[in-house]
């Protein structure tokens, strides 16, 4: 039998360096180059606020914003990553200050178990720059890319709707 | 003392700025240095003798662990009701997925193409699918007669009863498997050391049922297994028993190669090979006088237990139990039986047998309505339990209950007279049509009859040298909010701030044998228990003359502190008793079922698209006793998760099944709803209290997903005068009834036989 046989220590020759933002810090990486942004987020960089739930980009558990995008990271080949500016959950807390979503997903019930919300408020904070001040369909429009089984959504509506007012406070 | 409350108000939860800044650890989160990953080599059909296994070629055989049932050092099976699971087949397997080899290696790509690479030579043997398969019994699959668990339950005369019927109605009932679908799939970490002897952490609900199937498993005493839970994201029942199996396989692997190991299921591995809702068929044939009053009835309850004990015994308990609902039934008799079929094992989904028989039950009043010519609101309101009767199992209801009361509020927030009136006259013509449809049920709290007894939960309270107070319990948080309310109970108990109150991780080493976090429980018998710890403290901290009448919270500081100089550890122990006035017969199937229930009325909109012949829910109104709130965002967070979770398995979510294996085991094509598939879902509350329960509280977790099924269904009927007794019910479904000769019209003339 002279098939190949793959070993747990594949050749170092195949990994590549390539460098991006993460919330707001430059990093560089040693990766195949079709590892997936999540594995490379949670594996490599610790960043393990994203999750996976599905791997086929149905839950959006793994959701960051790249450049801006909502993007499933479980469906992100890394090379696609360079040079991209990334926001996950760890980012969104500027110094052990909460978001006003964060602060919302709290005092409204929006987050129960937990594992979709670091996706859904990804999620919610795209929609709030897109649209600062969504309709009730706006938001469940909005978060239609990110299951929850836990809460029915309608808290995590409801959350979206009052980080909005708070940010109209704000922001006047 | 302080004279804010903290229960009954919606302070933040416990773990909830963790949960909200992507700090929580879950299993899938944890590293352990020199770890290894861990994987099963599974079954590839569904019955037959294991012949031979080969190893085949292009895979460094020598870089992975492999464990067989040969490397098992205690018993070979997961412990819980009867040993008849095996941890990894041996010589026979008897259902598709069932684990056989165990592969671990340190590079967790590897693990998919050498699970591939092992081939599997069997002989088959003949298989069972159906329950009218297993019952049948031309094929033995399990025991003598494919039958885990008969249960007879009867109450009066039921023999004589109908000669006195004005009408005899009878109805089958079905519905589909169910996957709990929790977003965080199924995983585990496990370590060994030979000094210390086996620790897990992981995703799971009930810390002491995999200690037990542990401890059974390597042959180790108590003390050497350590069961730890990680956050957990998302259980509903679906992390109650199966956790026990991957502890297990994460354990053999642990030892065999001296290394943690960690095994997290991706989510076609969870919904292929773990546990899901008992398909279920129900049979009713009831005796009703001619104004409408039930007069007594046979009900046959079975359900599809899939090829292992497992829990079934008790699902099919409080399906049986939950048969009769929430009416009055002079005389009845349930006959409930648990088959087996070469399926994986069925387990613990929220509701646990009561959402399955529930569904039967309250669609089966409509029919009787119908017969009888009332509406179904009438139906309801001439046969509801009254305080004072007794229910199925001839316990007394004690609640001052009225559930006409409830009924008139729900269609009122409904506007169910209006809106029923108004889609009679509407549904003649136009693209679609609409209906409203009820639901009126209980739900029992906690476990079914003698049961808490026999669990005998404990929990402990302990008051720190710095004044905090630390809940002790082995209960665990899974989204429903347990450490919360625990926490919320403790303070309000002591007349602290919720925020002096923490709880400890739900770790075996640490915390008590509470018991499992199931059957809506928690808030009501562990948090009567902690409420008697924490009172413990108290009464100690007076005792020692440390502590007055009243006090502030320095003052109880101080107190603690003085008392933890002085004596040492400072803790307070509850331990359950059993009221007295709760009593069950476990051979008649007959008392006081359980200590408290909770009841609701239900109502459902929908619409049904005659061109996409979709149903879709445009309104729910949810209505129900739960005794007092004691956090009313994480209350009404609980109803309408499991609303949404009734609507999918009520609309959506249908289970493929192909030989016993699940063909659908992915989030694309097995389809729960999203944001922008569920109406608004309104959830409103009466609170009588519950004398049992810590701060009147009754247990409120399942009972939202026994009523979505039947009100939904009884809507569409109302739309479409075509009559479906079975769920989930898709749009293929509907297309089949209203396009084929077949479909029964509801208002047409009952066949003979069906309807005396």
């Amino acid at each position: 039998m002279t098939e190949s046989v793959e070993r747990g220590v594949p050749s170092k020759l195949s990994l590549m360096e390539l460098s991006f933002t993460v919330n707001g810090e430059r990093r560089t990486v040693r990766v195949y180059p079709m590892a997936r942004l999540l594995d490379t987020l949670r594996q490599q960089l610790g960043l393990t606020g994203a999750k996976e739930g599905c791997g086929e980009g149905e839950c959006g558990s793994c959701s960051v914003l790249m450049d801006g995008a909502l993007v499933n990271s479980c469906l992100v080949p890394i090379l696609q990553a360079k040079d991209a500016n990334i926001v996950t959950i760890e980012g969104l807390a500027a110094d052990g200050k909460l978001d006003n979503l964060q602060e919302a997903f709290l005092q409204c019930g929006g987050a129960q178990c937990g594992i979709c919300t670091p996706g859904m408020i990804l999620a919610a904070s795209h929609l709030l720059h897109k649209k600062p001040e969504p309709t009730l369909e706006e938001i469940r429009e909005g978060l239609s890319g990110n299951l929850c089984r836990c809460t029915g959504y309608t808290q995590i509506f409801e959350a979206v709707a009052e980080a909005a007012r708070r940010r109209s406070i704000a922001t006047p | 003392m302080q004279n804010d409350r903290v229960v009954g108000v919606s302070v933040p939860r416990k773990e909830g700025r963790d949960k909200v800044t992507g700090q929580a650890q879950y299993v899938d989160d944890m590293t352990l240095p020199g770890m290894f990953y861990g994987a099963a080599v599974r079954s590839q059909i569904p019955r037959g003798q294991i012949r031979k296994i080969t190893f085949g070629p292009g895979i460094a055989w020598d870089e992975f662990v492999i464990v067989s049932a040969k490397d098992i050092p205690g018993k070979n099976c997961i412990a819980l009701i009867a040993d008849d699971q095996p941890c990894l087949a041996h010589e026979a397997v008897n259902h598709p997925e069932e684990p056989i080899l165990l592969l671990a290696h340190s590079d967790r790509h590897l693990l998919p193409k050498a699970v591939a690479a092992v081939s599997i030579e069997y002989e088959p043997l003949p298989t069972v699918f159906t329950v009218e398969e297993s019952e049948g019994q031309s094929e033995i699959i399990w025991g003598t007669d494919n039958t885990f668990k008969t249960y007879l339950m009867e109450k009066g005369d039921v023999d004589g009863v109908w000669e006195k019927a004005d009408y005899i109605v009878e109805g089958e009932y079905r519905t589909g498997a169910q996957e709990q679908l929790y977003i965080e799939n199924n995983g585990m970490v496990a370590a060994f050391d030979p000094q210390t002897g086996v620790t897990v952490w992981g995703s799971l609900q009930c810390p002491y049922y995999v200690h037990k199937a542990l401890m059974a498993l390597c042959n180790l005493p108590a003390d050497k297994v350590r069961v730890v839970q990680m956050e957990t994201g998302g259980a509903f029942g679906g992390k109650e028993e199966y956790p026990s199996m991957i502890a297990a396989h994460a354990v053999l692997l642990a030892i065999k190669s001296g290394r943690p190991v960690k095994i997290i299921y991706d989510r076609m591995e969870d919904m292929a090979a773990t546990t899901k809702r008992h398909p279920s068929r129900t049979r009713h044939r009831t005796a009703v006088s001619k104004d409408g009053k039930i007069l007594g009835g046979e009900i046959e309850f079975t359900i599809d237990g899939g090829a292992y004990t497992t829990l079934s015994p008790v699902v099919l308990s409080r399906g049986t139990i939950h048969a009769g609902g929430a009416y009055y039934w002079p005389c009845v008799r349930v006959s409930a039986k648990a088959v087996a079929t070469n399926a994986p094992p069925h387990g613990a989904f929220r509701g646990f047998g009561a959402p399955q028989s529930l569904f039967a039950l309250e669609r089966h009043m409509d029919r009787i309505a119908q017969v009888v010519g009332l509406s179904p609101v009438e139906i309801r309101r001439r046969n509801f339990l009254k305080p004072g009767q007794t229910t199925t199992t001839e316990q007394i209801v004690r609640d001052p209950i009225d559930l006409n009361r409830l009924l008139d509020r729900a269609l009122e927030l409904s506007d169910y007279p209006a809106k029923r009136e108004l889609f009679a006259k509407q549904n003649s013509a136009g693209p679609s049509r609409k209906g409203m449809g009820i639901a009126a049920f209980l739900h029992g709290a906690g476990f079914t009859g003698s049961g808490e007894r026999n669990l005998s939960s404990v929990v402990g309270v302990e008051g720190c040298a710095d004044g905090r107070v630390r809940v002790l319990v082995s209960s665990t948080e899974f989204g429903q909010g347990t450490k919360t309310v625990l926490c919320q109970i403790a303070a309000e108990t002591l007349g602290l701030p919720y925020d002096d109150v923490e709880i400890a991780q739900a770790d075996t080493n640490q915390v008590p044998n509470s018991g499992p976090t199931v059957a809506s429980r928690t808030v009501m018998v562990v948090g009567k228990l902690v409420q008697s710890a924490a009172l413990g403290i108290r009464q100690t901290l007076a005792g020692a003359g440390l502590l007055g009448e009243s006090y502030s919270p320095e003052e109880f500081r101080a107190a603690c502190w003085k008392q933890v100089s002085a004596r040492g550890p400072f803790l307070s122990w509850a331990r359950y008793e059993a009221p007295s006035d709760v009593f069950w017969d476990d051979e008649k199937y007959r008392g006081e079922a359980y200590a408290a229930f909770a009841w609701a009325v239900y109502v459902a909109e929908v619409t049904v698209d005659l061109t996409t012949y979709s149903a879709s829910v445009d309104d729910f109104v949810a209505l129900q006793e739960v005794g007092k709130v004691l956090h009313p965002v994480l209350a009404r967070g609980q109803i309408a998760g499991g609303i949404a979770q009734g609507i999918g398995y009520t609309l959506y979510e249908k289970v493929v099944w192909q030989n016993g294996r699940m063909e659908n085991g992915q989030m694309t094509n097995y389809t729960m709803p999203t944001s922008s598939d569920l109406p608004p879902i309104r959830v409103f509350f009466e609170e009588l209290g519950n004398a049992h329960g810590a701060f009147g509280a009754k247990g409120i977790g399942e009972l939202p997903m026994d009523g979505p099924a039947p009100a939904i269904v009884n809507a569409v009927e109302d739309a479409l005068k075509v009559r479906f007794d079975s769920i989930p019910l898709l749009p293929e479904d509907i297309f089949e009834a209203l396009t084929s000769v077949k479909g029964a019209r509801v208002r047409e003339p009952q066949p003979v036989g069906g309807v005396r």
